[in-house]
């Protein structure tokens, strides 16, 4: 943000409360990856244990399978590492 | 309204209980300990709806009374010396956090040497922790201004925690008259708290965000216009609380300035027998007055000036010390409000009653005459003194 | 006890927040947000959970949610918690709303354990969830009373002459269980089930109740951070870290775990015990700690047996 876009003290909230719930949703965390998972959709058995494990929320749950939210993915590789499919893959990031 | 003798704690007590606290969280410490003692048996005695919270320490005492204020609810607490000190930093975060607590302050002096006695040492450390800091004289004003406090605090403009302070022992032990108010008359003067925001799970917020070097300045200069808007609400409140008391209060109150040549400005009790003083001297045709404030943050610099900007000499009273400064927290206070003015009055510091040591009559009767002097002479002999301090 | 897909999807606690990659707060707090049973507010201590998910303007919660200081989410929270049935008792606030107070081990073991033991034996209603990293991680991996002996971390650096913390980790759930409270447990994010049963119960119980819940650190603890949940599934399965609860004055093993790997593959996993193995392979340390985590096992069984 600008400056401008920040807001001065006559305009901000009192006491810099924060007045929108999950506002960090504004703030895209997946450009700190390296590395990103990649899900093989097939061996996927929707056991969820990606989703509970994710630190960022970044796992989608679907009927079928689990996908990968890339806006917010960090890369830290919990899911792959911990599915009990190896149903997800961590490749390097392109840049 | 009727009269009851009470002390200067059993009176903060009292207009607390009045004034319908959801919180009290405190914990006891001399001289403050009549207050907290008072309330719990109100609470014991089913007179008060409020939830006592007996903590372990004062920083828990302030830290359970931001949390109880941050619900929207109407928070009270005291303390003194070492725990005033120990919630220091409690302190900034109150006012940080905007939260409109008011705080009864049995003014002690600070450690070491330990010391249970009155001085201004303890609230004086903290000055600049973003309080509204009112100073009483007696058990009468320390129960009016706790009313008021609520007031002030929570006014829209103002947001801001407010310290009522009263001399340990002196003002906080010593039973006198006090004329109390209805219960009603003070629910109808007060109201309910109506809180900017609060936590509510139908509405969420985040309150104490970290705040970087992109915005942090910003919500320090907010409270800067809040304590701007203090003395403007402060007067507002004053005027309605005369129309239900019959007493008048302002940021400060003046004895013989009119004519006075020489002046003494002070805080607290000590006031009461400086005016002794100068009526004393004024029946021999000595042009003097004195210029106490209540009001201290914030600093009612234009008030002071018009009071004082005439007098060709005064001596400012300091219950505290602030080692290593040219002057006392007080003095200094007075000297920057006067120091645009073309012509000022000399000046100087009398520094008196350290650890509760007593002041005489006749230690304010020399000050007078001394700043007298200087006001004939145009010199300063001492610009500052240790009344009562043996060499 | 759950089955994953019956948890909401709704999250409370959003994206977007700066945790580190593979952070088990992040996992953490996820794992708390589904077992909420109804209007919440978080009283969060200064750390690590603290100050990466509220840099203003941002805010990952959806819920109120406050942050005062380092030293004093339990005695916030028992403002909070007080406020609220004043206010009711005034007829200005209607609903119940549960109170969790969230602090780092360093906000709990150390600088807040006394706001802890006096919020405890004040009897409020409130649960309190300690963020067990071992050390304070957010200001650089200092140690604190919850970091394990023989690790490395800053203020118990691994040196010539002491190799790592030479104190014991303290027994946070002997000293609540001191305090009389109604419920105290340990848990592991890498067993989500167990942990969300007892956040439920945490809040339930009316009264105070804690929970020590193991939080792995990739950076504090110097692992990949792909291993966060193995590390805290190691930390059960090796009985260093055991998963048991206090209730009602009984203790309770919830995991047994009948063959223990040696805490060695624990310590082996870790860069923070990296000099226990190189250039020396410190067998006095390590059997030291082996010795430790048997006697603790026996101790809790011993407890659990009563």
């Amino acid at each position: 943000m600008t400056s401008n876009e920040k807001g001065g003290w006559k305009t901000l909230p009192m006491g810099a409360v924060v007045l929108e719930p999950g506002s960090s949703l504004k703030y895209k965390t997946g450009d700190w990856r390296a590395f990103k998972p990649l899900v093989e959709k097939e061996k996927c058995v929707n056991c969820l244990l990606c989703w509970i494990y994710c630190p960022d929320s970044a796992i989608i749950r679907t009927e079928k399978w689990v996908e990968v939210n890339y806006d917010y993915c960090k890369g830290c590789g919990i899911c792959a590492h911990e599915c009990p499919k190896e149903a997800i893959k961590m490749v390097e990031e392109q840049k | 309204m009727t009269v009851e003798g009470m002390t200067g704690d059993e009176a903060v007590a009292h207009a607390a209980k009045q004034s319908n606290v959801d919180i009290v969280a405190a914990y006891p410490i001399t001289p403050q300990t009549i207050i907290v003692e008072r309330f719990s048996k109100y609470v014991a005695d089913g007179e008060v709806h409020t939830g006592y919270v007996c903590v372990e320490s004062e920083h828990s005492a302030l830290s359970a009374c931001v949390g109880a204020s941050l619900t929207g609810a109407r928070v009270f607490t005291a303390s003194s010396s070492q725990g005033l000190a120990l919630m220091h930093e409690m302190l900034y975060i109150a006012s940080g956090l905007r939260c409109p607590i008011v705080m009864g302050v049995a003014n002690r002096a600070l450690s070491a040497p330990i010391n249970i006695h009155g001085d201004h040492s303890d609230m004086m450390g903290s000055r600049d922790s973003g309080w509204v800091q009112i100073y009483v004289e007696n058990a009468q004003e320390a129960y009016d201004w706790t009313i008021q406090a609520f007031k002030i605090a929570e006014d829209k403009d103002v947001q801001l925690p407010v310290s009522v302070n009263l001399d340990g022992f002196i003002i906080t032990h010593c039973m006198e008259g006090v004329d109390v108010l209805e219960d009603e008359a003070v629910n109808k003067f007060l109201q309910t708290r109506k809180p900017i925001f609060k936590l509510d799970p139908k509405n969420p917020i985040t309150v104490g965000a970290l705040c970087f070097t992109d915005y942090y300045y910003e919500f320090k200069r907010q409270q800067v216009e809040a304590m701007c808007h203090v003395q403007g609400v402060l007067e507002k409140v004053c005027k309605g609380y005369k129309g239900v008391s019959g007493r008048n209060y302002g940021v400060l109150e003046t004895y013989g300035m009119e004519d006075a040549q020489a002046a003494v400005v002070c805080l607290g009790s000590t006031a009461g027998t400086a005016r002794e003083v100068a009526r004393k001297l004024r029946a021999k045709g000595k042009k003097v007055g004195v210029v106490k404030l209540w009001l201290y943050r914030p600093f009612p610099a234009e008030e002071i000036t018009a009071a004082l900007g005439h007098v060709k000499a005064l001596a400012v009273l300091d219950r505290a010390i602030s080692f290593g400064a040219s002057y006392g927290a007080l003095c200094s206070d007075v000297i920057s409000a006067l120091h645009t003015l073309k012509e000022k009055p000399h000046i100087f510091n009398a520094v008196y009653g350290l650890g509760g040591r007593d002041i005489q009559p006749s230690d304010i009767e020399f000050v007078f005459n001394e700043a007298l002097e200087t006001a004939k002479t145009g010199i300063v002999k001492e610009p500052t003194m240790f009344l009562g301090v043996r060499e | 006890m759950v089955v994953l897909k019956e948890l909401a999807t709704e999250e409370l606690f959003a994206s977007g927040h700066r945790l580190c990659a593979g952070c088990g707060e992040g996992t953490i707090n996820r794992m708390t947000m589904k077992a909420l049973r109804g209007p919440t507010v978080i009283v969060a201590a200064t750390g690590c959970n603290e100050v990466a998910t509220t840099i203003y303007p941002y805010t990952s919660w959806r819920l109120p949610w406050v942050h005062v200081a380092f030293e004093n989410a339990a005695a916030v929270a028992s403002g909070i918690v007080e406020a609220y049935k004043a206010m009711a008792r005034r007829g200005a606030w209607k609903e119940h709303v549960d109170v969790i107070a969230m602090a780092g081990d360093g906000g709990t073991y150390d600088i807040g354990i006394q706001a802890l033991s006096g919020a405890l034996e004040r009897g409020h209603d409130f649960l309190y969830i300690c963020l067990d990293n071992e050390a304070y991680m957010n200001t650089g991996i200092q140690r604190s009373g919850s970091t394990p002996h023989g690790a490395d971390t800053t203020t118990s650096p691994a040196g010539s002459v002491i190799p790592g913390k030479p104190e014991w980790k303290k027994d946070l759930i002997g000293i609540c269980a001191a305090h009389g409270i109604e419920y105290a447990a340990t848990a592991s994010p890498a067993y989500w089930n167990d942990y969300v049963t007892k956040v439920r119960k945490g809040i339930e119980v009316s009264g105070p109740a804690v929970i020590d819940v193991l939080s792995p650190c990739p950076l504090g603890w110097r692992h990949d951070s792909a291993k966060s949940i193995e590390m805290v599934r190691l930390a059960v399965e090796t009985r260093y870290f055991p998963i048991y609860e206090f209730e009602r004055g009984k203790y309770k093993l919830n995991l047994n775990i009948s063959k223990p790997k040696p805490v060695e593959e624990f310590l082996k996993a870790q860069g923070r015990f990296a000099h226990l193995f190189k250039p020396t392979y410190r067998k006095d340390v390590i059997d030291e700690i082996q010795q430790n985590v048997d006697t603790n096992w026996n101790r809790i069984l011993k407890l659990c047996a009563n």
